[in-house]
């Protein structure tokens, strides 16, 4: 290396976060383009008399307008309800998962009991089929308790729900890290291990809370497979991802694009509010997550 | 290490297996022996014992669950478990206009297997009150005082609170995910598909067909087919793995420089990215790749190309849009766990290598890349079996398209087995080679995972860097 004398250091250091922030504006853009298209193309009117609903070769609309919205929320589709369908969906699946999850991590991080390894390596097995192999079979056995087409929505509840215990791994990771002594302190003092659950473990927990309940809230807005084979055919029971991707395979000819691109945006915006605030949260847990395993 | 412990743990697994038999047998017999009439009875009126003792409360647990069981195995169950061999032999036939139906195959395998588990249940229970009896006797015996009901229930939520908490999840993820797996692989060996479909029609075992239908070169034969969609499945995982591991690092040590503004402003905008639903933003982008999509027409605009780019048409290109539209779904959600793991990474030690005069190139090689390395092996691991079964990305861009060529099955050039094994069950009710390809996704993931898992450095030596 040549010898570094303080002035050219500093101009090296000077290009060095020019060209970083260069970096940077060109990455923004690029992640930020999709979104930009998604908004303006959803004010472009799908009413031939005013422009083109389908696919064009310009961003922004010549004039804009609020057709598609309009027609979102007209009742002329039933968009509110497979909006409606999916926010009960995650909100009931939010809650549950949750209290499940945080039952088996406290189960698996502080107790022992004969099988706990067993079940843990079963469970991890478990979690290498392909999770779609069940469909079939979960299919029918919905139907036969009449939760399948018409009542779908407490379906895939139930499917979600159902086998959430086997996600334990970031809680659990977390419950790890909670020092032993304090349950142990607590329990000299005569409290039971449910005590110590709800009065000193839970309350302890709260990142961890907040970012299961999030990714469980954010996972039913983006779920295709079981939500389309179990709703099959009934319109009503529909979630967004279902119904808007066949306005988009489907209806594409007919220019639908824009009143997907009005759709997306409103499916969007709560949720990306939502996950801002929590940002923190959900940082954490990823990370937390990733460096256990 | 690893290795010789596990092996060992493996080979005293088995004997333990028999030894523990041994030792149920006998004791099952002692208790048997030993037992006074309580304890005797007990042997066919489960929790008998219990109840005559006064723990009424466990008495009638276990006398339930005999009594539930029974009830379900011998109303319920039978009929289908006694079936179970030829999966039905009773056609449904048309006689005039009323169709009279048969036996259903598909609710004698699914109630089959679940009378068979219910059996497992039976013998497990009986054998748990067997031993409630001894011990009870024994304590009784030794002058101990036996628990008062109220203590046994005290105990669901001290000493045993794992078994109050773990109830309900276990049950769960056996009814709705242990039951169906072993449906499933049942079906890989019957003929259940387009032709054989209950109720109308029967399947039957057919034992390894499937296997070698999957395995055969011919014309109509799956296995030049499989190969090719396996072959993309691991190529695809590798890409969106490690492309986006390396670019996310890269991303997150740009905005980590020294020097740099608005670090949260640029973490925000591509943190966005995460909280858009998947498949608003798949199908968005999805289209703007289109032919007659966004980037085709500007580009067919401004005369830089004469005709439309076959971003989705054309296989290989299809492929590399498909790994390159990944990065921008992959590289937020790595930019966010390297930022918090790179923090982690002792000052010190950077420190050290800065005062001999290392360039940033080495301090990056030498330093930076083998702690992540380190760190995240596992994690990883995990992001290349999840790339194996990413569902979402293929089917939301591409749906597998596009369908060139001679495979069969309905596969495209894009398909992973993921998304070939969903066409299979959705489009064509091919449900025994979708059960045979869902076979396959678990064996290619978990010998993936068997294998890379030994060979992580963190599992390995687990002080490393601590």
């Amino acid at each position: 290396m040549a010898k570094n004398n303080p002035g050219s250091m500093k101009r090296k250091r000077t290009i060095g976060n020019i060209v970083s922030y260069i970096l940077l504006i060109l990455i923004s853009v690029i992640w930020l383009f999709p979104y930009f298209g998604l908004l303006m193309q959803s004010f472009r009117s799908y009413d031939p008399a005013v422009e083109y609903g389908g696919m064009v070769d310009y961003i922004i609309p010549h004039t804009f307008s609020l057709d598609n919205y309009k027609f979102l929320f007209d009742g002329g589709t039933n968009y509110v309800r497979w909006y409606l369908n999916t926010l009960v969906i995650a909100i009931f699946v939010s809650i549950f998962n949750t209290i499940i999850v945080l039952c088996v991590s406290y189960a698996l991080s502080r107790m022992r009991f004969k099988g706990r390894t067993l079940l843990m390596r079963f469970w991890l097995v478990l979690g290498m089929f392909p999770g779609f192999l069940t469909m079939i079979c979960l299919y029918f056995l919905l139907k036969q308790v009449g939760l399948t087409q018409a009542g779908a929505v407490p379906g895939l509840i139930l499917v979600s729900v159902a086998s959430s215990g086997m996600g334990y791994y970031v809680c659990k990771g977390y419950f790890d890290t909670i020092p032993k002594a304090l349950d142990e302190a607590a329990r000299i003092d005569g409290a039971s291990r449910a005590r110590v659950f709800f009065t000193m473990t839970i309350p302890m927990s709260k990142p961890i809370i907040i970012y299961t309940a999030l990714v469980a809230f954010m996972g039913p807005w983006c779920d295709y497979v079981f939500a389309s084979y179990i709703a099959f055919g009934h319109d009503e029971s529909y979630n967004v991802a279902v119904a808007m991707q066949r306005w988009m395979v489907v209806g594409d000819y007919q220019g639908y694009f824009t009143r997907f691109c009005a759709g997306g945006i409103v499916v969007a915006i709560p949720v990306t509010i939502l996950f801002m605030f929590l940002q923190k949260y959900y940082v954490e847990g990823v990370t937390g997550g990733a460096v256990k395993g | 290490m690893a290795n010789t412990t596990n092996g060992q743990a493996k080979k005293n697994g088995i004997g333990n297996f028999f030894s523990t038999l041994g030792n149920d047998i006998k004791d099952i017999g002692l208790t048997f022996k030993e037992g006074d009439f309580k304890t005797r009875i007990s042997f066919i009126i489960f929790g008998f014992g219990s109840l005559l003792r006064g723990l009424w409360l466990r008495g009638i647990a276990l006398l339930a669950l005999e009594v539930g069981l029974l009830y379900f195995i011998i109303a319920f169950g039978w009929d289908y478990l006694s079936k179970l061999g030829t999966l039905g032999t009773v056609e449904t036939t048309k006689q005039g206009r009323t169709t009279v139906y048969g036996d259903n195959s598909f609710l004698i395998l699914l109630f089959g297997l679940l009378t068979l588990f219910a059996v497992f249940a039976f013998i497990f229970i009986w054998r748990m009150n067997i031993k409630v009896n001894r011990n009870e006797q024994l304590m009784l015996q030794n002058g101990k005082k036996l628990p008062t009901n109220k203590e046994d229930f005290a105990s669901l939520f001290d000493s045993r609170f794992d078994k109050t908490l773990l109830a309900l999840p276990v049950t769960g993820v056996f009814v709705f995910t242990v039951l169906p797996i072993i449906f499933m692989i049942c079906v890989a060996f019957t003929n259940y598909d387009a032709n054989h479909q209950p109720p109308s029609n029967l399947f039957t075992w057919v034992g390894l067909e499937n296997f070698k239908n999957l395995f055969s070169f011919g014309t109509a034969g799956f296995g030049g087919t499989f190969v090719t969609v396996l072959v993309w499945t691991l190529v695809w995982a590798f890409f969106a793995t490690f492309i986006d591991y390396f670019l996310g690092i890269a991303v997150a040590m740009l905005i980590n420089k020294k020097g740099i503004r608005f670090k949260k402003l640029w973490r925000t905008i591509l943190v966005m990215t995460i909280a858009v639903p998947q498949f608003v933003s798949l199908l968005y982008v999805s289209k703007l790749f289109a032919s007659d999509g966004l980037i085709n027409g500007y580009l067919l605009k401004w005369g830089v190309i004469s005709e439309a780019i076959p971003f989705w048409t054309n296989p290989t290109l299809a492929k590399i849009t498909i790994i390159v539209v990944n990065i921008w779904i992959g590289i937020p959600y790595l930019m966010l766990i390297a930022t918090g793991l790179l923090m982690n990474i002792p000052e010190d030690l950077y420190e050290s290598a800065r005062i001999d005069g290392a360039t940033p190139w080495q301090m990056f090689r030498h330093i930076t890349m083998p702690y992540m390395l380190f760190v995240t092996g596992p994690f990883l691991l995990t992001q290349y079996t999840g790339n194996l079964n990413n569902f979402n990305v293929i089917f939301l861009l591409t749906q597998g398209a596009p369908k060139t060529g001679n495979l069969v099955g309905g596969a495209g050039r894009t398909d992973l087995l993921i998304t070939w094994l969903y066409k299979m069950t959705i489009n064509d009710t091919n449900y025994r080679m979708a059960a045979v390809i869902g076979i396959m996704v678990f064996v290619v993931t978990a010998v993936i995972s068997l294998v890379v898992y030994n060979f992580l450095p963190s599992v390995k030596d687990e002080e490393g860097f601590q």
